[in-house]
């Protein structure tokens, strides 16, 4: 009983749409220490803010480029203007964080209702190519460059740049950063609004293939979750592996026990946080 | 010059400092020494402008401007840095990454990594390391150069030789020399005597939240009975 090819792909591809979501939150929850329970709303305002560009324009690009710009203006207001009365108080954030997420749901229910939508994607990336032994989606694969792209990139910024360090820094000892000279609410504020940005990619990216409708947020998010508790908070290379292992997981656990979908993800997560409660990569600060 | 004045902090409802008053004079090094659980960290906190402690009450100023209410990262910008209890590396950067937080490698104004690395050859040989890849004493010594390329004119150090090797030690007090040499001012928290003894031009004990005695450097070397009293050391 093995996955074919096509199954493998599908795991994989769901992994990159999971890493691109998950990368978000981990670095929020990573250096901010808030579980951002709006993540998931903001991946669905960027699906339905790229649908909407890209109906209105007819092209996929310019709505890749306003669902992340739109949701990284969300986050930046959000973190100026909510967040800024709770700093410091993690329960208030979190809590906070679930009303943002209520208000955007219900917000993006009174503009573009209960149906399902898909994001229209480039002729280019229409129809399928011969990958090992099958054929598949080309638009499916551009989601899995797309992953590894975000990856490489991300990877650059942390570990090659000014601000990676800060970042990372801030996710070992965000007071000693403070006490080092440097103004850790801007370093908190650059975080978030990349993060909420590839919230925003997410949305568009897998608009495209999984649908857009009301209740798509809470489903990306529980999944994110575990990509994040798995690969260990703040990490990014913990939130490859943990979007791989829960991409491949979620695709066995739909082939093999369809009843036991869940379970498949989540039995696993359990054992996992049993004997490694900071996740793969995480670190106790 | 930093001024402090009858202050008091707070842990949730701990009134651990209880009207703590010092002064530090440019180009002077200070120790505070007393037991453990009197005060000392939670002071340097609150000089800081770390929270908690919560600073209820009293005034710090520093050259003639007052830094309560300040957040840590202004008080840094005036020229006062820490060097905390435990050193509190940043686990995933490396030295040189360390160092270059707020200056560029690039930098060459006051202190840069070059100044840095010529204090403490070791780090150079480390440079690419992490911090929770170093040595005890080299972690101290990342530890202060981390405070000196803030170009501080004052540096706050909470107990610099704790868990160090005899060697490390006495190069720490050599090293708060050569700083003093170059008219840095140092308030140091001790819990080691001699090292105190060593390179203070003043001390003060604490106890219980307040400064219970005051003397200089010299007078404590000339009869160090003064400050076993308050110390319990035999």
């Amino acid at each position: 009983m093995g996955m074919n090819s096509f199954q493998l792909l599908n795991g994989l591809t769901f992994a990159a749409l999971l890493f691109i979501v998950a990368s978000g939150f981990t670095l929020i929850f990573g250096l901010l220490r808030i579980v951002n329970l709006a993540h998931g709303a903001l991946y669905l305002l960027g699906g339905y803010l790229g649908y909407s560009t890209a109906i209105a324009t007819g092209s996929f690009a310019l709505g890749v480029l306003a669902a992340m710009l739109g949701v990284a203006l969300v986050g930046l207001l959000l973190d100026q203007t909510l967040l800024r009365f709770v700093r410091g108080h993690e329960l208030r954030q979190v809590l906070l964080s679930l009303g943002v997420a209520l208000v955007l749901n219900d917000l993006a229910l009174v503009v573009w209702g209960g149906d399902s939508f898909t994001v229209p994607t480039p002729d280019l990336l229409q129809g399928a190519v011969p990958v090992l032994d099958t054929f598949y989606p080309k638009y499916r694969l551009f989601v899995l460059a797309t992953g590894v792209v975000t990856f490489i990139a991300l990877w650059l910024l942390l570990n090659r740049t000014r601000l990676g360090a800060l970042i990372r820094a801030g996710v070992d000892d965000a007071e000693m950063v403070e006490a080092s000279g440097v103004n850790i609410r801007r370093v908190f504020l650059a975080t978030f609004v990349l993060g909420s940005a590839l919230a925003g990619l997410g949305g568009v990216m897998g608009g495209a293939f999984l649908a857009l409708y009301p209740s798509a947020d809470a489903e990306i998010l529980v999944f994110s979750l575990a990509v994040v508790v798995i690969g260990g908070r703040g990490s990014l290379e913990g939130a490859a592996i943990g979007a791989v292992l829960v991409g491949l997981l979620n695709t066995m656990g739909q082939v093999w026990f369809p009843e036991l979908a869940y379970f498949v993800i989540f039995g696993p997560m359990a054992a996992l946080l049993a004997f490694r409660p900071l996740g793969l990569l995480g670190r106790a600060v | 010059m930093l001024e402090v004045e009858d202050i008091h902090a707070y842990y949730g409802e701990a009134h651990v400092v209880q009207g703590a008053s010092l002064q530090v004079a440019a180009g002077e090094v200070v120790a505070l020494l007393g037991r453990n659980g009197m005060g000392k960290t939670t002071l340097i906190r609150a000089l800081m402008g770390m929270a908690p402690p919560q600073l209820r009450s009293g005034k710090v100023r520093w050259n003639g401007t007052s830094l309560v209410g300040l957040r840590p990262n202004e008080i840094a910008a005036r020229r006062i840095a820490l060097v905390p209890q435990g050193r509190r590396l940043f686990a995933s950067l490396t030295v040189v990454e360390h160092l270059t937080l707020l200056k560029p490698a690039s930098a060459n104004t006051g202190w840069t990594m070059q100044r840095v690395f010529g204090l403490f050859p070791r780090l150079a040989e480390r440079r690419g390391h992490r911090g929770n890849q170093l040595s005890g004493g080299e972690r101290q010594m990342l530890a202060i150069g981390r405070a000196l390329m803030l170009d501080p004119e004052l540096i706050l150090m909470d107990e610099p030789s704790e868990g160090l090797a005899p060697a490390m030690v006495q190069r720490v007090e050599d090293v708060v020399l050569e700083l003093k040499a170059t008219g840095l001012a140092i308030l140091m928290v001790e819990q080691n005597l001699y090292s105190a003894l060593t390179t203070a031009d003043r001390i003060y004990v604490m106890e219980a939240g307040r400064m219970v005695a005051e003397t200089t450097g010299a007078a404590a070397n000339a009869n160090p009975e003064l400050l076993h009293r308050h110390l319990g050391v035999t």
